[in-house]
């Protein structure tokens, strides 16, 4: 299907990870209660009818899958499976042949199911029941139903009203008496405040048979709650999902070397100093450790930014998040995982975290001034009919009526229902968001500043110079480099490919590189020295090919800069937000891109404190990958990681991107000022709304229908303004639509 | 006013049921995947038949 052809050898080989065992996926999978067993997978890039059919008639062709089901909500599919008849990792390979990247997702813990969810969805159905129902007697009163009728209606609607006051309205009622019980008061108690006061007066009035009961108003009041109740829920959960799919991402495991030489699966907490772990070409160290065996050569671009590798010899110690670059090595654990370095980073992320006081949400802001209002204004209303009066029924009436026009629907949905759909449509774009205040925040940025290594830049290394090879030097510098999982290979075969296999016999030689034989000919893929080359001074990394000792081709290559980290940096800047560069890197890389990307300023060498300093200035956005970049990422006012992140960088960042392209970052602020703008004009609405229906409740005048009306309208109002969201900054449903239609032209032709 | 005895329990039972039929859905399962569902009526034949083999 054309619309995700991602190039499936392509995929096969950009990730690497220790999950493609099989002793490791079994221990992470879920024994069902038949004796099957049930894997999770995470696939972000699906998102369509097609990508759906692709992975899941792929899967169910394997003989040991008994199920496979894409989830394409939560971008996962579930894979029920009979180890019997053959192993998970053909999970992996599958799923990658159809050209998806996908991560395993730890089953043993708990069950992914939401009580909370069940609960709020359940109360919503039956509050929505009662106001539909109880709506349908209440047109009839209104439309002038008298005497018996309509008391008849009221004792109906009591019945439909009360147990499903009692059963919806809990869950404000419990919130509502937590927050009492500890002395403090939150929005909840208010609207509890309200219900209880609205239906002991409706059912007295009924017993009375008087005119008025507030029923319907009271079940659609709660109905509206809970919606907005509801979608706040779905939104954090959202967030939390998405979480829990980028937290496999990285290894959570690593092979450990027994006393035997057997070789054993480790989950990451298992490890303790002194374990003994292999790590093959291309796998990162878990935690920190010694260097075991000899010609060990590390890469520190994701741990401290430099781009320039790092040997190390044996008895020196690797930091964790390295990654092994040439063949298979073993090192010795030296700390737990709790304690390396990135234990000292979450430190300095968690002094970051203190030493800043976030900016409290709009809703709450909103909700700390409304309770103490909407108390004063129904006692003074009280108070005022009592007096005025001496009628304390007319009183109390009003004081209900008041309670009633302003509980807080609007407001309630003002703000989540503008979230939900700009997440949604961050969603759509592949950007993940950790919860609603992040976007509150994006919105009040005054800068922006990137690092380099793996977010302006590619973070990995790709060929820009082929010495002017020939077609079949190419193919078969390809073919040896399929057997490597080294970074230098796989950019090699990515630029190559499609590669048949060698079709000699060829093996990895630790340090050096690949060889192969083939007939008469011996052929090596590697550095300089081994291909019998002299070394090179220039600035590109350089892998030889030679034939039977002699050097025959020569390929250069470069952590190259995102195809559009320009367009996104001019796009920034025409948002008004200056953009900087901070690095960790020597001052000649930095110089490179920053003139590349065309950013105005840029500091190097950088250390984690400095960045920290930098970003703590002013209100600014930051975008970085690496676990040096971590603590600035939780210092900044709002930030960015790209997927590829290290795990402690995408934890701490607010946003997380897929893909190459840059141009999420000014998406993203783009779409948070048009939801800032859309949540003040929806507060603006419910303000308004209560100014005109305020008054009008507090004279006296405010009838159940007028009440009903009213609510409706504004929590409608409020609603659809939100929705504007999806079709702002182009696209969105249109483009869905269309893509529809194209879909539906291809499977009938 | 007698229409009224048969109709109202009428009216009240439809809504249960509609209530019943909602929760229904909600515990097989129908609103896992919303974005899936909406998806795969674009797919010709029919994958959850097509996937479960007995074993």
């Amino acid at each position: 299907m054309s619309c995700c052809d991602i190039g499936a050898y392509l995929a096969m080989h950009s990730e690497a990870s220790v999950e493609t065992d099989n002793d490791a996926l079994e221990a992470l999978s879920r024994k069902l209660a038949d004796g099957s067993r049930q894997l999770e997978f995470a696939v972000p890039d699906a998102h369509c009818a097609a990508c759906i059919r692709s992975i899941e008639t792929g899967l169910a062709a394997l003989p040991q899958v008994e199920l496979a089901r894409v989830n394409l909500t939560k971008r996962r599919v579930r894979i029920v499976y009979d180890s019997s008849r053959g192993a998970p990792s053909d999970f992996t390979r599958t799923i990658t042949a159809s050209g998806y990247h996908n991560y395993v997702l730890d089953g043993t813990g708990d069950d992914s199911s939401d009580p909370v969810l069940g609960e709020l969805i359940r109360a919503l159905a039956v509050s929505g029941f009662a106001a539909g129902n109880i709506m349908l007697f209440s047109v009839s009163v209104w439309s002038g139903a008298a005497d018996a009728t309509r008391d008849l209606f009221h004792w109906v609607s009591a019945l439909i009203a009360l147990p499903a006051i009692v059963y919806a309205g809990s869950i404000f009622f419990r919130s509502a008496w937590r927050a009492l019980r500890v002395g403090k008061t939150n929005m909840d108690v208010p609207i509890s405040i309200g219900v209880i006061l609205a239906s002991g007066l409706s059912l007295f009035e009924t017993f009375r048979s008087a005119e008025h009961a507030y029923f319907d108003a009271t079940t659609t009041l709660l109905f509206f709650l809970l919606i907005g109740r509801t979608l706040d829920h779905l939104m954090r959960e959202r967030a939390r999902n998405a979480i829990v799919n980028l937290a496999r991402l990285q290894p959570r495991g690593a092979m450990r070397v027994l006393e035997d030489g057997r070789r054993e699966y480790v989950r990451l907490e298992e490890i303790s100093p002194g374990t003994r772990l292999e790590l093959k070409a291309g796998e990162r160290l878990p935690v920190d450790g010694m260097v075991m065996t000899g010609g060990a050569v590390f890469d520190y671009s994701i741990v401290t930014g430099e781009t320039k590798s790092h040997p190390l010899a044996v008895g020196e110690v690797a930091i964790a998040g390295a990654m092994n670059l040439d063949g298979p090595i073993q090192v010795r654990a030296e700390r737990v995982s709790a304690d390396s370095y990135l234990a000292r980073m979450a430190a300095m992320m968690e002094a970051a975290e203190a030493a800043k006081t976030r900016p409290r949400r709009i809703a709450d802001r909103a909700a700390a001034i409304y309770a103490p209002v909407v108390h004063t204004l129904a006692a003074a209303t009280f108070l005022g009919w009592l007096v005025y009066t001496g009628d304390w029924h007319t009183a109390l009436i009003n004081a209900v009526a008041v309670l009633i026009i302003t509980c807080p629907c609007a407001l309630a949905l003002a703000v989540p229902i503008a979230h939900v759909v700009a997440a949604g449509r961050l969603f759509e774009r592949g950007i993940l968001m950790k919860d609603g205040a992040a976007l509150e925040r994006a919105a009040e940025i005054d800068s922006v500043a990137f690092d380099k290594t793996g977010t302006l830049t590619i973070g990995r290394p790709r060929l820009v110079d082929d010495g002017g090879a020939p077609a079949d030097l190419r193919a078969t510098a390809a073919a040896l480099a399929f057997v490597s999982g080294h970074p230098l290979s796989r950019a090699l075969v990515e630029a190559f490919g499609p590669v048949q296999p060698f079709s000699g016999e060829a093996r990895e030689v630790a340090g050096q590189g690949i060889e192969g034989k083939l007939g008469n000919e011996t052929w090596r893929l590697g550095n300089a020295l081994w291909c019998g080359a002299k070394a090179g001074s220039g600035d590109l990394t350089t892998v030889w090919l030679s034939r039977n000792g002699a050097p025959v081709a020569c390929f250069g290559f470069e952590d190259i800069i995102r195809a559009d980290a320009r367009a996104a940096v001019a796009q920034l800047r025409a948002l008004n937000l200056p953009v900087r560069l901070l690095s960790g890197d020597a001052d000649l890389v930095v110089r490179a891109v920053q003139a590349a990307a065309g950013i105005g300023e840029a500091r190097s060498g950088l250390q984690p404190e400095d960045k920290v300093a930098d970003v703590e200035r002013g209100k600014t956005m930051m975008i970085g990958d690496g676990i040096n970049d971590a603590p600035a990422l939780r210092a900044a006012h709002v930030s960015m990681a790209p997927t590829t992140a290290a795990d402690i960088g995408r934890s701490a960042a607010d946003f997380v991107f897929t893909g190459d392209k840059l141009d999420a970052v000014p998406f993203v602020v783009g779409m948070a000022r048009r939801s800032a703008a859309i949540v003040r004009q929806n507060l603006v609405l419910a303000i308004g709304y209560n100014a005109v229906a305020v008054p009008l409740a507090i004279s006296g005048q405010v009838t159940p229908l007028i009440a009903a009306i009213a609510m409706s309208s504004s929590s409608l109002l409020v609603v659809a303004n939100a929705l504007r969201l999806r079709f702002a900054l182009g696209g969105g449903k249109t483009s869905r639509r269309s893509a529809v239609a194209v879909r539906l032209k291809e499977q009938s032709a | 006013m007698s229409g009224l005895l048969f109709l109202i329990p009428i009216a009240v039972v439809m809504g249960l049921g509609a209530l019943v039929a909602f929760v229904w859905a909600l515990r097989s399962g129908q609103y896992e995947d919303l974005q899936g569902a909406s998806e795969r009526i674009l797919d010709e034949d029919d994958p959850s038949a097509a996937q479960r083999r007995p074993r």
